[in-house]
């Protein structure tokens, strides 16, 4: 089940596009394939409702340009997935 | 994002490659410095010279931005004359390794107060990709263009042997650990040494094949395991990751404070 018309995202991806050098690592390691690389080649979240919380994103990314804000207070931790 | 606290925004974006896994450091050691909850003013990052080096001028800390190989001299000197600082000492394999090599065994032999990352990218970033001691037997770098015949060191090892007093390893790939692993390594009451894989996709990985950035952090994942894990019985060949040693014994500074006030007769 997937529409994204009628999910509202409870999270919100900030992508400092002036810092974000395009290298990829959020697009590859999404486990929900939030993100992709716009025709500028900088990251962007085209799938936001679909995104699980777990910051790996953020965590990851080399240029520090990627900020998940929680609209809700819970915040599920992810793993770093072995 | 906190960690923008820690850091002068006015130098980004930063001059790091896109993908380089120095800047996974960076942001790493951020979350772990918010995470401990201390005063920025009570941290001080000494750096030598390389793009592993150039950290020190992003945080927002006291810095000084040193002589290749010369960072720990230096921050020695710093830690003895106010040793209520935090001093973090980040270095590339060339820097820690190569030219560094003395400095870095024996700060660890002393158990100086510190915390040593070795940026291990298995290269010369900074300089065009000539190969380093911990390049490994077999890599490509400019100066072994038909495959390197040096035999690597292996930095835990070495770290164990000399006296280091906490000595972890971790990749760029394993953010949580690696945060996890830096604040333990700052809490660390000696000489505390993290080896972390971090990709040079630019003159590391072009030249030995290893794929972009997202497909070294891969390589990192599948070619690594925890110690004493399942996966690394299995398959014994795969690099440890975790703590390795976790020890105390005296520190430097309090045993020198100690020898001033014998000598005063106190
Ligand atoms: C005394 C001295 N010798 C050599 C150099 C040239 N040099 C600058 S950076 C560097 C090596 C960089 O490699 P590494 O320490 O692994 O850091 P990286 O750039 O890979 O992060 C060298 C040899 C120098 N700056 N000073
Ligand atoms: S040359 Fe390598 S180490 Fe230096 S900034 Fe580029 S990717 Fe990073
Ligand atoms: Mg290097």
């Amino acid at each position: 089940m997937k529409n994204s018309e009628t999910k509202t995202a409870a999270r919100e991806h900030h992508i400092e596009r002036a810092w974000c050098k395009g290298c990829g690592i959020c697009v590859h390691f999404c486990p929900k394939q939030v993100h992709k690389l716009d025709e500028e080649g900088k990251a962007c979240a085209v799938r936001p409702e679909d995104c699980i919380g777990c910051r790996l994103c953020e965590l990851r990314c080399p240029d520090l340009a990627i900020e998940v804000i929680d609209r809700q207070a819970a915040d599920r931790q992810g793993k770093d997935h072995e | 994002m906190p960690a923008r606290d820690y850091i002068r925004e006015r130098f980004f974006p930063h001059m790091w490659c896109p993908g380089c896994g120095h800047g996974i450091v960076l942001n790493a050691l951020l979350r772990a410095v918010e995470a401990l909850g201390l005063d920025k003013k009570n941290f001080v990052m000494v750096s030598g010279i390389g793009c592993s080096a150039r950290i020190s001028g992003y945080v927002d800390f006291h810095s000084m931005h040193t002589l290749h190989g010369r960072a720990l001299a230096f921050a020695t000197g710093i830690k003895i004359s106010k040793p209520e600082l935090n001093v973090i000492v980040p270095m590339g394999d060339g820097d820690a390794m190569a030219i560094g090599g003395n400095h870095f065994i024996h700060a660890a032999r002393r158990n100086i107060e510190m915390t040593a990352i070795v940026m291990n990218n298995r290269i010369y970033g900074m300089t065009g990709g000539q190969f380093s001691p911990l390049s490994g037997y077999g890599t490509m770098g400019t100066t072994a263009p038909y495959g390197n015949i040096d035999h690597g060191f292996n930095t835990v090892d070495l770290a164990s042997s000399a006296g280091a007093t906490f000595v972890a390893r971790t990749t760029t790939y394993h953010a949580r650990e690696l945060a996890d692993f830096i604040g333990q390594a700052i809490s660390h009451p000696g000489f505390s040494v993290l080896e972390v894989l971090s990709q040079c996709p630019t003159q590391f990985g072009r030249r030995n094949k290893a794929g972009d950035a997202p497909e070294m952090l891969e390589s990192y994942r599948t070619g690594t395991a925890r110690i004493d894990s399942k996966k690394k019985r299995e398959n014994p060949d795969l690099i440890e990751r975790g703590i390795f040693v976790q020890k105390e014994l005296p520190e430097y500074c309090r045993e020198y404070e100690r020898i001033i006030s014998k000598a005063r007769g106190e």
